[in-house]
């Protein structure tokens, strides 16, 4: 059980999946493969459907974060809901995405996975591109361009088919609006009900800015009151800042909340460019901070981060007792 | 988990956090159809706004949760529901604390709750349909994470008695914790509230039944809360007030003592437990304890004492009037408050033996608390000109007396600053602004005004014996401007600091282009209001000497650095830049506008316009940053942005409904076709000039220039000019007469935000109906949520055509000076300030870019083009120049 390995150490969560396929530099042919091959608009940029069409390279990036010391890794599904994918006209291929990124991950994690070092693979539930409680139309407030109700089917087929790919954790994540992560939430526990079932469920939220708020508003408390109603095993924060910004929110969670604690902040703020050009070295010593003040259960990189970064992570925290739940 | 630890925790944008130690908390309960006719007016009417400040209201007089009700027959009381929770979404102040969704529909509460980002609550379930029922609706309310009212209430109908209550809670709390594990801290029991004293004897006991069940539920429900509407208690005396207020006070006594956690009050129908009229408070407790057979037969006859007795409404805290007089006079500064100062300022003028005395002595003591507040950043912008305002009004009252003491003029000041803003340019909120930071720190302040040439800003200075001159501009040939003062200032022989101001300007051209003219004193660039002060202070006080060597050893460097970037960044040429042009297809693209010419608009409706305003801007106008509206609930400026923002909102509604300022609009669509960066108008033998970038792209990357957006052959371009600014002098004027910067920067403020919503305005109407390009775009609601609107409305004088003398010719054709009633100055700026023109360019792929810097081969083509001499040409694009 996870929980037991969470009381020895802290466990480490891999690092961008974007960041590692830019580099393989693939074109409009590599998304398509042979199944969209005639699908009508282009599929370029739609990172998810690779588990599909080009599932050795899902498979090595994942085998390059399990080489690089990784506990757990994250399925290549972000973006794998009917509401996403509709931006590419594939909300039928959904189902499909999330079961097939499942059994990949879990059969590269089971090659990695031993008695001393069990690995993990968490489902990877984003946030979609809508919010339930911002309206896109500064005129009309009350406005949402989706409903509570189409964001909980749409991540109950994400779930069901995460779990029947045979995902060990659901990780819901990036959360900007809290009202998407509840939806979420409530399509888990539905899915459990109907099916006698439970996963251990991760929550990970994204604090925009300096503000110390959620794009939707919400205070780093406010954010982790409205979703511990749910059986959680870990909240924490992705994303959007880097190490060092994140940590004084991170230590409102660990404070407050009687969750395992996650981080997996960005390879610092982007530069000028858009890039993020914190060092492997840099960014390690800052979590090795963190977790040294007893921030932390488990950690990982988002946006800009590389097996590089896991593996200098990894090395940072291994002696490192794990905060105390 | 502890067990001491399993604290109720409720969210809205914040957390609300009820433990043992929480006072009662106050749920909001005037957003309650059935409670408020007034609410359930706005609501039938969809006066969704008005219905929303009720809200607010609620949460600034103290609620803590927001109770909502739509249950009422006429309503769709699901759609009104879900309308109002998503507004209350969009409004932080509000959002701020949890909701409480209150309905007897469990459709209603469902719909609600899909609407709550934060944990909120559910008023409420009960047994009343049978245990099936409430599991299932127990469960949902788990699943959607939030707490929970439960009514004593079950199959066989209400609890009226002290078994009753606490057998139906006891059940209800087994089922919720032991079968769907529901976490008891989110458990609130609702034991029921009956009105006593109605003359039928087995209701003499109601509140003593209620207190004990409340007691026992705490003593035996561990973690669960209890609450109630308290209202009803004194149902049978409707129309009394003075009584209904006593019992609510003595209910809410003893129903705290025994445990009751939270409750629905009217705060305004709430008096203080203390003081109370003993005489009533005993009737009262007689009746609610039950303590005597005649108990109510008492209170009744008691009661008629009090009919039509006037009830005290809420007075404001004015607490702060029993200090010293200095002492009421720093906090009237410090808290902006107006009211008071005449009469405090005469009161400590009696105390002093000169008037001048009363300005150096606790005026001067409370704007130094101004300026340390503000300087610590624990006050900000909007706040001090209110203070400023306050000592204005002080020193006005006392400027008489001063004279009559021919003191007159001899107060001792700081310094002498000049301020002005420069030849041609008509922008001064930022002038302003800084002017009365300034003046708040005891410097006196010369305000020249707009558009002062450079030979009176000079006279001034010397006449005036000054200490600083600081100029401001926005428009870029005010950076021209500038520099012709520094050499205006070196060649009169003036030695003293210049300081420089204003959106355009920068460090780096400060350093660079004005610096070098004048060599008597420093020349320091000024980045915002806040840092006047200090500027200010280090060049006047005793260690400036050091000071100034920083400043020109910083501006050495600035130079240095800006030598070296300038050789490392090179320009094409423009031939190589026009080879790698943007190629685009007009073919499908090219839509006939609805008329050619021009149109006038008058009578716009300034509500109307009103709602394009993007206030963001409005925000760093005072110097407050964040992007709206997460800026009102910013951890630092929130509180104050959002007293800005109210106060902008009042002054809004005034402007609207008082007509202070006139709108008006004109545009125009033309044929034409583009040549090079020309766009040419053959029926109006006409030309607009445009500037193409020339920085070496990527391969793949243009370089643009707005021209290429406009096809060879054939096609059309438009053009606006419009205003908000028409008449803003008499208001302005009546401002400044009462010493009120505040409102003055405010209504400046605003009329800067109207002009750039009326172009937003006119330009939709220009894509919709007047051109028709995307005539579509209503119907395709996807498109304009994304903001995916086509084409662009560039301005002259922005980056994509940082050139100002094409506004001539914009000018001509819509005619603006007989209609749009806007005038250009030497320099181009428009008057009024609050007005915006420049092109409609109808284009799909036709975007905002930066044209950059460019070189002089392009500048004599461009002079060429315009027939304009070149060295005036290289004058006005100077600042694109490298």
């Amino acid at each position: 059980m996870i929980e037991q390995e969470l009381k020895k150490r802290i466990l480490v969560i891999d690092g961008a999946m974007g960041t590692m396929i830019q580099r393989y530099k693939l074109r409009e042919e590599d998304y398509r493969g042979e199944r969209f091959k005639d699908h009508e608009m282009s599929l370029k940029g739609n990172n998810d459907l690779l588990s599909i069409t080009r599932p050795e390279i899902i498979k090595e990036i994942h085998a390059a974060y399990l080489e690089a010391g990784a506990d757990i890794i994250e399925t290549n599904t972000f973006s794998s809901t009917t509401i996403a994918q509709a931006d590419y006209k594939l909300e039928s291929a959904a189902y499909d995405l999330n079961f097939e990124s499942a059994k990949i991950a879990k059969e590269i994690a089971s090659e990695f996975s031993t008695q001393a070092k069990p690995r993990y693979v968490a489902g990877a539930i984003g946030p979609t591109n809508r919010t339930a409680s911002i309206s896109p139309d500064v005129n009309n407030p009350a406005f949402r361009a989706v409903s509570f109700n189409e964001l909980k089917e749409a991540y109950y087929e994400q779930i069901s088919g995460l779990i029947k790919g045979g995902v060990d954790l659901l990780l819901i994540e990036t959360i900007f609006d809290t009202l998407n992560a509840k939806a979420a939430l409530f399509a888990a526990q539905a899915y459990f009900d109907e099916h006698n079932t439970t996963l251990p469920v991760m929550v990970s939220g994204t604090i925009t800015d300096a503000s110390g708020r959620t794009l939707s508003g919400q205070t780093t408390e406010a954010f982790m009151i409205s979703l511990q109603h749910a059986p959680l095993l870990s909240i924490g924060l992705n994303c959007a800042l880097g190490a060092k910004e994140l940590r004084p929110y991170l230590k409102v969670l660990s404070d407050k909340s009687d969750l395992f604690v996650t981080a997996y902040p960005n390879a610092g703020l982007p530069n000028e460019f858009g890039e993020y050009d914190q060092s492997p070295e840099q960014m390690a010593s800052l979590i090795e901070e963190f977790a040294k003040d007893g921030f932390l259960n488990m950690v990982g990189g988002c946006c800009g981060t590389t097996p590089s970064h896991i593996a200098a992570i990894a090395g940072a925290v291994e002696n490192i007792v794990p905060r105390e739940k | 988990m502890s067990q001491t630890e399993r604290h109720m925790m409720l969210s809205g944008l914040e957390p609300l956090i009820i433990g043992p130690n929480t006072n009662f908390v106050n749920v909001g309960e005037r957003t309650n159809v059935t409670g408020s006719r007034k609410f359930l007016r706005l609501i039938k009417e969809e006066k969704f706004q008005d219905a929303l400040s009720i809200a607010r209201d609620q949460v600034e007089g103290g609620a803590q949760i927001l109770d909502v009700n739509m249950d009422e027959g006429m309503l769709d009381s699901k759609q009104a529901m879900v309308t109002f929770l998503n507004l209350i979404a969009s409004e932080p102040e509000i959002a701020k604390i949890p909701i409480m969704i209150d309905s007897s529909k469990w459709e209603v509460i469902e719909a609600g709750l899909q609407c709550l980002q934060g944990k909120g609550v559910v008023n409420s379930i009960s047994l009343k349909e049978g245990e099936a029922i409430f599991i299932e609706q127990a469960k949902k309310i788990k699943w959607y994470g939030a707490a929970v009212i439960v009514m004593a209430f079950d199959e066989k109908g209400q609890a009226d008695t002290y078994q009753r209550r606490i057998d139906i809670c006891k059940r209800a709390y087994d089922i919720l914790v032991d079968q769907i594990e529901f976490n008891p801290q989110d458990i609130i029991f609702d034991p029921n509230i009956f009105p006593v004293a109605t003359g039928i004897a087995e209701h003499n006991n109601y509140a003593v039944d209620f207190f004990k069940a409340t007691k026992w539920i705490k003593e035996n429900l561990p973690f669960a809360k209890v609450s109630g509407g308290v209202s009803n208690v004194s149902f049978s005396f409707r129309g009394n007030n003075k009584v209904r207020e006593a019992m609510h006070s003595a209910f809410l006594y003893h129903a705290i003592k025994n445990g009751m956690d939270m409750g629905i009050v009217n705060p305004t129908m709430l008096e203080v437990y203390d003081q109370l009229d003993k005489d009533l408070l005993t009737a009262v407790e007689d009746v609610l304890l039950n303590r005597s057979d005649d108990a109510t037969e008492a209170l009744l006859e008691l009661a008629e004492k009090y009919k039509g007795v006037k009830v005290q409404g809420v007075q404001k805290d004015l607490s702060w009037r029993e200090q010293s007089v200095e002492k009421r006079l720093e906090y009237a500064l410090v808290k902006g408050i107006v009211e008071f100062i005449e009469q405090d300022v005469e009161l400590a003028r009696g105390q002093f033996d000169k008037p001048l005395r009363v300005i150096e002595g606790p005026l001067m003591d409370g704007m130094n608390v101004v300026g340390d507040l503000f300087g610590a950043g624990k006050m900000f912008l909007p706040q001090v000109v209110k203070s400023a305002r306050v000592m204005k009004k002080a020193v006005a009252y006392l400027l008489p007396f001063l004279e009559e003491d021919k003191q007159a003029g001899v107060a001792s000041t700081n310094g002498k600053i000049l301020l002005a803003t420069v030849k041609g340019d008509v922008h001064d909120i930022g002038k302003n602004i800084v002017g009365v930071v300034l003046g708040c720190n005891n410097y006196e302040i010369i305000d020249m005004g707009v558009m002062v040439a450079p030979e009176k800003i000079i006279q001034k200075a010397i006449d005036e014996r000054v200490d600083i001159v600081g100029l401001s501009g926005l428009i870029t040939p005010s950076l021209d401007e500038m520099i012709t003062v520094a050499q205006e200032m070196q060649r009169a022989e003036l030695n003293v600091p210049l300081l420089i101001g204003g959106a355009t300007t920068s460090r780096v051209h400060t350093a660079v282009k004005i610096q070098e003219h004048y060599q008597n004193d420093s020349t320091v660039h000024v980045l915002d209001a806040s840092r006047a002060v200090t500027v200010a202070e280090k060049l006047l006080g005793g260690a400036s000497k050091g000071y100034k060597t920083q400043i020109e050893e910083e501006y050495q460097k600035v130079r240095e650095n800006y030598a070296k970037h300038r050789e490392v960044k090179k320009l094409i040429s423009l031939k190589e830049a026009r080879a790698n042009k943007l190629e685009l297809e007009f073919n499908d693209h090219i839509v006939a506008p609805c008329f050619t010419g021009v149109k006038h608009f008058d009578q716009l409706s300034l509500k109307q316009i009103s709602s394009y305003i993007d206030w963001t801007p409005f925000f760093q106008t005072w110097e407050l940053a964040g992007r709206f509206p997460n800026i009102l609930n910013d951890e630092i400026v929130g509180v104050q942005a959002t007293e800005l923002y109210a106060d902008a909102q009042k002054m809004l509604a005034q402007i609207i409904s008082e007509n202070w300022l006139e709108a008006k609009a004109s545009i125009g669509f033309w044929p034409c076709y583009a040549k090079d960066e020309m766009v040419i108008l053959p029926t109006e033998n006409k030309k607009f000039h445009f500037l193409r970038q020339q920085t070496q792209k990527a391969s793949g990357a243009f370089n643009l220039s707005l021209a290429d957006y406009i096809s060879p052959q054939s096609d059309y371009i438009g053009g606006f000019a419009v205003t908000c600014g028409l008449k803003i002098e008499d208001k302005i004027k009546e401002f400044e007469a009462d010493h009120n910067d505040y409102k003055s920067i405010m209504l400046k403020a605003l009329a800067d935000r109207l002009a750039e919503a009326l172009a937003e305005m006119m330009h939709r109407q220009v894509r919709k109906e007047h051109w028709g390009y995307a005539k579509e775009e209503q119907l395709d609601n996807e498109a304009l949520i994304k903001e995916k609107y086509r084409g662009i409305r560039p301005a002259p004088g922005y980056p994509a055509c940082p050139d100002h003398t094409d506004k001539i010719t914009l000018f001509e054709l819509l005619d603006c000076p007989n209609h749009a009633q806007i005038q250009l100055t030497e320099n181009l700026a428009m008057l009024p300030a609050a007005s915006v023109c420049g092109w409609y360019f109808a284009h799909p792929k036709a975007k905002y870019f930066g044209v950059g810097k460019i070189t002089e081969d392009q500048v004599v083509q461009f002079a060429e083009n315009k027939s304009i001499e070149k060295e005036e040409m290289k004058r006005w694009l100077s600042s694109s120049m490298q």
